[in-house]
């Protein structure tokens, strides 16, 4: 009788083991096939940029390429080497980091010590002054689209890097405000007091206090900054041309003004170039970002 | 002189952070507020002309087509977010071995622009050399796949490469949510015997109310705003059956000389963009005083 019973409970204990069993492998079969779903345009857009044209039309995509063929990558990024109507990324490549730098730099800085005053330096109406500030995060850019052309246009420097910068640096200011704010806001006010009765004053406080502590929220908005900054479409497209246009443009026209034939592999070199920088940076530092970013910062 | 200097100090340093957005923010959408109430045709114009230019937006049929268009992708790009981003959040909080590196496959679409994102599923959505070949040489031989050339359905690529880019985005911000759960909560149900569906389903996803409300805000507002994915994937064709307000205020502007127009469609776009922002910024204040 005891015997059959624990025969039973054994029996009991293994379906449900093989019922678990089951649920985890239908677990990472799902998983997978998400993962498959993810990977495949990175997937297909390599391979593409390592075929010839010839394998592109005889193949499809996720067939491998004969050997790594290197050309699109060379066109894509230096050109075919003749004169009028030969776009290759290089120049485009330099634009943007020349403009994603300072932009982020700048807008971090102004960011963090806006977020330093509305959170330790309290005055009347501070809310007020964040939620204006924050309302800027949210607006969309079609608003104020036309007064910018021409307000550069005034100021002499429509159509130039310097311009672009202005325009991020502005731009930035509420997401900077933003992350820095929510951050400080965490941070214990008696910290700020001791300093203040030792007899630190406003900017002692930021740079010896807060600067050191703040990596975590200085990371978080680096990426978004240079994320945002570097993958702009809108700005760069609408107040810039030519020799002084930004990578994603540049792509954008490389992709579009095809001569005669299509090259679907110098395209495919051509983005993911363009992709690069803030691939990078996210499998790098996503970690930190992801973190940063979901640990309040956006859900304020 | 110095004291009443070193007592203002902090407001003198954000004073040009409050003067540059009042400025380039507010002054500026109220220029465009005002200049869509002109004639104004490739250049501003002030005097005053009514209405004219909403009523010839509404009676746009472009703006028409824009707008259902908008509507469409919206509920769509929504929904398949949401529902990805809370499944794959759910199963990946199950304990999953390699979990980390799951998550960066599944988040890298974000790092990516949309410019990139349109050239490379133009490419996979390609309607001779892409998808369609793909499915005819593993033996689909009447398989076609023409969505991008597509009236009807060009519309709905935008929507597939969108959801692609995003989806990593709203499961990161569910899984932070999970993780904030105490896990003691589940122990407990669990113990009162509910299953894992019981539990999910009953207590886990009404709990993550604020996690969906921020998904819907920051869904929403990239929806109302797309423009660099269109103009990668179809420039708004096949003809203009893939147009959005954005793409049309941009067209308005600088194409077609119609700053008034344009300058009107740019409104709407910031009201619907308003309509779904101050209600958000006032819950979250509100619940940012209350704790």
């Amino acid at each position: 009788m005891s015997a059959s019973n624990s025969l039973n409970y054994k029996k009991l204990e293994d379906k449900s083991r093989i019922k678990n069993l089951f649920l985890r492998y239908f677990l990472y079969i799902i998983l997978g096939l998400f993962a498959f779903y993810f990977i495949f345009p990175l997937y297909v857009m390599l391979v593409t940029s390592f075929k010839t044209m010839e394998e592109i039309r005889q193949g499809n995509l996720l067939t491998l390429p004969s050997q790594l063929n290197i050309d699109s990558w060379l066109v894509a990024w230096g050109g075919r080497g003749y004169g009028a109507g030969d776009t290759y990324l290089r120049p485009f490549f330099w634009n943007s980091t020349k403009m994603v730098v300072p932009a982020t730099i700048f807008s971090t800085f102004i960011g963090a010590m806006t977020g330093y005053v509305l959170t330790k330096w309290r005055f009347k109406g501070d809310n007020w002054v964040f939620l204006f500030l924050l309302f800027g995060c949210f607006i969309p850019y079609q608003a104020i689209l036309l007064p910018m052309a021409r307000t550069l246009g005034v100021l002499g420097i429509s159509n130039s890097i310097f311009g672009l910068i202005v325009v991020h640096s502005i731009y930035g200011i509420p997401f900077t405000t933003l992350f820095f704010r929510n951050y400080y806001v965490s941070i214990p006010n008696e910290l700020i007091k001791a300093a203040r009765i030792d007899g630190a004053g406003f900017f002692k406080i930021f740079f010896k206090i807060l600067l050191p502590i703040s990596a975590p929220i200085i990371v978080v908005t680096v990426i978004w900054q240079f994320t945002q900054i570097w993958n702009d479409f809108l700005f760069g497209a609408t107040f810039s041309f030519g020799e002084a246009a930004p990578i994603q443009v540049a792509l954008n026209n490389m992709v579009l003004s095809s001569t005669s034939v299509k090259e679907y592999n110098v395209d495919m070199a051509s983005a993911i170039i363009a992709g690069f920088p803030t691939l990078i940076v996210y499998v790098l530092a996503g970690k930190y970002f992801i973190r940063g970013l979901t640990s309040g910062a956006v859900k304020g | 002189m110095f004291k009443w200097l070193e007592k203002n100090l902090p407001k003198i340093v954000i004073a040009p952070s409050i003067g540059l957005i009042s400025w380039f923010v507010y002054g500026f959408i109220l220029w465009t507020f005002y200049i869509s109430f002109t004639n104004s045709k490739i250049l501003p114009r002030y005097e005053l002309w009514g209405v004219g230019q909403y009523v010839k937006l509404w009676g746009s049929r472009k703006w028409l087509i824009a707008v259902d268009n908008l509507l469409i992708f919206t509920v769509l790009f929504l929904v398949i977010c949401i529902v990805i981003g809370v499944l794959l959040a759910i199963l990946l909080d199950q304990k999953i071995r390699a979990e980390g590196f799951i998550r960066t496959i599944y988040l890298y679409p974000m790092a990516l622009s949309f410019i990139v994102t349109g050239t490379a599923w133009k490419w996979i959505l390609n309607p001779t050399l892409g998808i369609q070949k793909l499915f005819i040489d593993l033996g689909f031989e009447n398989f076609t796949f023409d969505w991008l050339v597509n009236r009807e359905m060009a519309i709905y690529t935008i929507v597939i490469a969108g959801v692609w880019q995003s989806s990593g985005f709203i499961m990161a911000l569910f899984l932070a949510g999970l993780r904030s759960i105490d896990d003691e909560i589940i122990k407990a149900a669990k113990i009162d015997g509910a299953n894992l569906f019981v539990v999910y389903g009953k207590i886990i996803i009404p709990m993550m109310r604020p996690v969906f409300f921020t998904s819907f805000v920051i869904l929403v507002h990239i929806s109302i705003k797309s423009y660099d994915l269109i103009v990668a994937l179809t420039q708004g064709g096949p003809g203009i059956s893939t147009t959005m307000p954005a793409l049309f205020m941009t067209q308005a502007a600088f194409h077609k000389s119609q700053v008034g127009l344009s300058a009107a469609s740019a409104m709407m776009m910031f009201m619907a963009v308003a309509a779904v922002i101050i209600p958000y910024l006032y819950s979250e204040l509100r619940r940012e005083n209350v704790s």
